[in-house]
């Protein structure tokens, strides 16, 4: 680790708070890969109920993955703007990260409740349980992630870009390209691997 | 069901003589308390100077209470255990059922492990880290603080299960299927549940905020190789933590939907694999013992040198060993499992690196002998608690490292011998450790000295306590005898060995009643023996150079070091702290968040053990409204005028 | 992400060209696993490599690790997730198809 700067105060706040926050998104990380792992040894546990390849389209999953995908790629227009104090520019970005986010949310919501409809639901098997938590616990990532989209976009409106608000875009936009990440995972292992 | 109350009805407050007289002293001593604080008029002190503090010193002295109130419990369990173990032999069974038996086993551990040993060690961490670093503060004081309510909370969830409905029993890692809805319908494993959950965050909180402190908060000059010993084994601690807590969240979180939602993790049908949560637990569970044994290990790499007035030996080889030990910590946690049905290759790995991490361990116990080696020991408490340790540590290393072997675990797997095992390295390890630490940093944290000669009464009671206690159960595992029995037969011959371990419990109260003894005559000689120079031991680290107990923005001036032991080196070279020139200070407000978002967190964890679905949406709204009014609040800081810093230092010495 | 050089932040070219990637990546991905393209196993490999692909052009561009000034935790730190993960999920795996052993032939 040699020489090492010591930051001026005052940078430096920001940089301790962004890493902080990336510590926690490992710590989320391998929360996620402890379900993960639990698919792994379950997802073949159907109990005679459907597996993957009966209830999953994967081409409406891809779909989703776009669409998340697209916000994770506006978010961060949006972020950039935040960071060259382009205020304005930066609320309409978010604003349509916040739609696309929507957007993603009602689609996981029209396919989780299409596949209880059909009578395939969470208390049926092992596999059931673990593809519902997966899906549960990103879609609550979401939901908290725009809350929070809309709590410090509306600080922005109020106070302007500061250095607090320009960190907390920053925070926010790290939790929404980690939950981007995330959803690479779902989609790839529950997916596309998953219902072969 | 009723829609408020979910499946609380009166039924959850009936409880038989022993577990009421328990809520009602409980209860008792919370009416004493209400009343002093109220007859002494203190309730605005107690609001404004600690529950609304993001001070780590105070938040560590909080920390400090609540662990002892939670170590008084734990002690209590643990003799009601040995009482029953003692008496229920033959025709007879003992004074308590087995159900509460059962009760009493679980509590005991989830108690002493979360929120003792951890309460203890989170305290050391809180006070002593950033002044070892020479900072002022923690890296995010607001979150420093909510962890302290998240660890109150989950223990407020054990202490209630005790008055309304009961706790789990179901042992402290609640193993599926029992712990499963079908076989534990109650409300006992989900306090468990919630009680570790909302604790966790509170850990899992620590870990992240004292790893960025460490990791960019550091005094100008103090490299990482420079750190004391002390912070390089909670920087360890911290990293164990963040990477093994997230595996608890998910794990008892998927119980929760077992037990709340009827999904199929753990479940023995329905495609669920009860085996998987057994290792899923103690790929946590490994983890955790580690988190708990590596800060000790860094107070003592404190305490040896000083009491042997020669510096550490081998500083590099202990920072190796602690980075050795917790690589090693993650791909160890089969052994607690070699029975469950796993072929020879995989058992065969996981002995061999259980083999292996009593190496580093090694090299670390020969560094402090040989630290003391050609030193002037003095045979202070701190001093007599570490050779203790020696000791009893070894001695129980010595047990697990035989357990590693697979065939002999076969033969001793969850009998009364790993039992023995695991409370010698705990007791040994982690609690002398603890009151290492805490005799030793006493003088720092309340500004004046304990009475040295109640400590080695202590220290004597406690050790031969241990031997009486404990010795006996490694001899009773190797007869058979498995774990958590309530009653046995006479013919068995397990008697006499049991009534020596009630014996040893008795030696070790006395032990702690020394520890009261001293504590009390300390306090009535404060005066007398109060730390005026803020270094009463000689110290080599950054916290000696400070008043005792410090100013609450730890130093005046940021130090700049360039050594090891930078406090002992100033002082060698005659450097004494600059007077004067101060410049105003940059410190936290106070914020009530903490404690909201501790009382909510208590609330949804209730909530969820009673099935008050609306209790736990409304709560969990107010923690999401708390924090927004927390982030919408942009006078969250203050500046210590210069004025107000001349006028504390000028009092030092005084 | 925002380090002590806020001037080089990254261009609006390397997110669209970050973006164009994870879809093209999606998309290859997708149309492999939806004709079931390769055999089981290397289905498997492919997919998964193709995802993996995704993430680490997510890190390297989105969250800038690239960037990142000495001394590179969050790297560090991503590493050691990396690692941690990997004996988690892989030993996990391992074991629990393990405990068959006893009951084979």
């Amino acid at each position: 680790m040699g020489k090492e700067a010591f930051p001026d105060t005052h940078h430096s706040h920001s940089e301790n708070t962004y890493l902080g926050f990336w510590i926690y998104l490992m710590t989320d990380l391998i929360m996620f890969a402890t379900f993960f792992a639990v698919y792994g040894v379950v997802r073949n546990n159907t109990f005679g109920g459907p597996s993957a390849k009966d209830i999953l389209d994967l081409s409406y999953g891809l779909v989703e993955t776009l669409v998340l995908s697209t916000s994770s790629f506006v978010c961060a227009l949006g972020l950039r703007a935040a960071l060259t104090n382009q205020k304005q520019k930066m609320i309409s970005l978010f604003g349509l990260t916040f739609l696309l986010g929507i957007t993603f949310l009602t689609m996981v919501g029209f396919e989780l409740t299409h596949i209880v409809q059909s009578g395939y639901s969470w208390e049926m098997s092992a596999f059931l349980s673990s593809y519902f938590t997966l899906m549960g616990t990103h879609a609550a990532h979401i939901v908290i992630g725009l809350i929070f989209m809309a709590v410090f976009v509306a600080q922005v409106g109020f106070w302007g870009l500061t250095d607090v608000t320009k960190k907390r875009m920053t925070t926010l936009s790290m939790f929404w390209f980690f939950s981007y990440i995330v959803w690479i995972f779902m989609y790839t292992i529950v997916y596309l691997i998953g219902a072969q | 069901m009723n829609e408020i109350f979910g499946r609380l009805t009166i039924d959850a407050f009936k409880h038989d003589l022993i577990e009421a007289s328990v809520g009602v002293s409980i209860l008792i001593a919370g009416a004493v308390m209400t009343f002093l604080l109220t007859y002494y008029k203190r309730w605005t002190w107690l609001w404004k100077e600690w529950i609304t503090t993001v001070d780590h010193k105070k938040i560590a002295i909080m920390y400090l209470i609540v662990s002892a109130a939670m170590l008084f419990k734990g002690v209590v369990d643990a003799g009601m255990m040995r009482a029953q173990q003692v008496l229920s032999v033959g025709d007879s069974f003992g004074y308590l059922g087995t159900e509460h038996y059962q009760q009493l086993f679980t509590a005991h551990g989830v108690a002493m492990i979360f929120f003792v040993a951890m309460g203890f060690v989170a305290a050391f961490i809180n006070y002593f880290i950033p002044l070892q670093i020479g900072a002022r503060d923690v890296a995010f004081p607001f979150v420093n603080a909510l962890s302290f309510w998240f660890f109150v909370a989950g223990g407020m969830l054990l202490i209630t299960s005790l008055m309304i409905g009961n706790y789990s029993g179901v042992g402290w890692v609640a193993y599926p299927p029992l712990s499963g809805i079908e076989y534990s319908p109650g409300v006992g494993v989900d306090y468990w549940i919630w009680s570790i959950q909302v604790s966790s965050v509170g850990t899992l909180l620590t870990g992240i905020n004292f790893l960025v402190t460490i990791l960019k908060m550091r005094c100008p000059g103090m490299s990482l190789m420079k750190m004391p010993m002390f912070v390089w084994s909670v920087v360890v601690t911290l990293i164990l933590i963040i990477f093994a807590f997230p595996i608890l969240t998910a794990t008892t979180g998927m119980l929760t939907l077992d037990r709340v939602m009827e999904m199929h993790f753990f479940t023995s049908g329905f495609g669920g694999s009860p085996m998987m949560y057994v290792n899923l637990i103690w790929a946590w569970g490994h983890p955790e013992v580690y988190i708990l044994i590596l800060p000790i290990f860094g107070i003592f790499s404190e305490i040896v040198p000083i009491f042997s007035q020669k510096k550490l030996f081998g500083y590099v080889s202990m920072v190796v060993a602690l980075i050795a030990i917790a690589f090693l910590a993650f791909v160890v946690w089969l052994h607690h499992f070699f029975t469950m049905g796993a072929g020879p290759n995989v058992n065969t790995f996981f002995g061999l690196m259980t083999m292996l991490i009593s190496v580093p361990t090694g090299v670390k116990i020969f560094n402090w002998l040989f630290t003391m080696f050609r030193g002037k020991i003095l045979f202070t408490t701190p001093m007599l608690w570490f050779l203790s340790f020696v000791f009893l540590f070894t001695i129980g290393g010595v047990s697990g490292v035989l357990m590693s072997v697979a065939p002999i675990d076969f033969q001793v797997h969850n009998s009364l011998f790993l039992v023995a095992h695991f409370h010698n390295v705990i007791i040994g390890g982690v609690v002398f450790g603890i009151f290492a630490g805490f005799t030793y940093w006493f003088p720092k944290m309340f500004g004046f000295k304990l009475e040295e000669k109640y400590g080695a009464f202590a220290v004597f009671f406690w050790v031969f306590g241990f031997l009486f206690a404990f010795i006996p159960l490694y001899i009773l595992g190797l007869m058979g005898a498995t774990r958590r029995l309530d009653h046995y037969e006479a013919s068995t011959g397990w008697w006499p060995l049991f009534a020596v371990a009630a014996f040893g419990f008795v030696i070790i109260s006395i032990g702690i009643g020394f520890q009261c003894l001293q504590l009390y005559v300390s306090y009535k000689n404060r005066k007398k023996n109060r730390d005026k120079t803020g270094d009463p031991w000689n110290g080599r680290t950054l916290e000696w150079s400070t008043s005792s107990p410090p100013p609450f923005y730890n130093f005046a001036h940021t130090p700049e070091v360039h050594d090891i032991d930078p406090f002992w080196v100033m002082k060698e070279k005659g450097l004494k702290e600059a007077k004067g020139n101060y410049e105003k200070i940059h410190m936290p407000k106070n914020t009530p968040h903490g404690f909201f978002i501790g009382v909510l967190s208590f609330l949804f964890g209730f909530a969820i053990v009673w099935y008050m679905w609306w209790l736990a949406i409304v709560s969990l709204i107010g923690i999401f409204v708390s924090l927004i009014v927390r982030f919408s609040d942009r006078d969250t800081e203050w500046y210590v005028p210069v004025e107000q810093i001349e006028q504390i230092e000028s009092k030092r010495g005084k | 992400m925002e380090n002590r050089e806020e001037h080089h932040l990254t261009s609006i070219k390397s997110y669209f060209f970050a973006y164009l990637l994870t879809v093209g990546l999606t998309l290859v991905a997708y149309l492999i696993a939806v004709n079931s393209l390769f055999s089981p196993a290397a289905l498997y490999i492919t997919v998964a490599a193709l995802g993996l692909g995704q993430a680490f052009i997510q890190l390297y561009v989105f969250f800038e690790l690239g960037k990142e000034l000495k001394p590179r935790w969050r790297l560090g730190v991503l590493l050691f997730t990396i690692m941690v993960t990997v004996i988690i999920v892989f030993g996990s795996i391992w074991i629990m198809y393990n405990l068959n052993y006893n009951l084979m032939e």
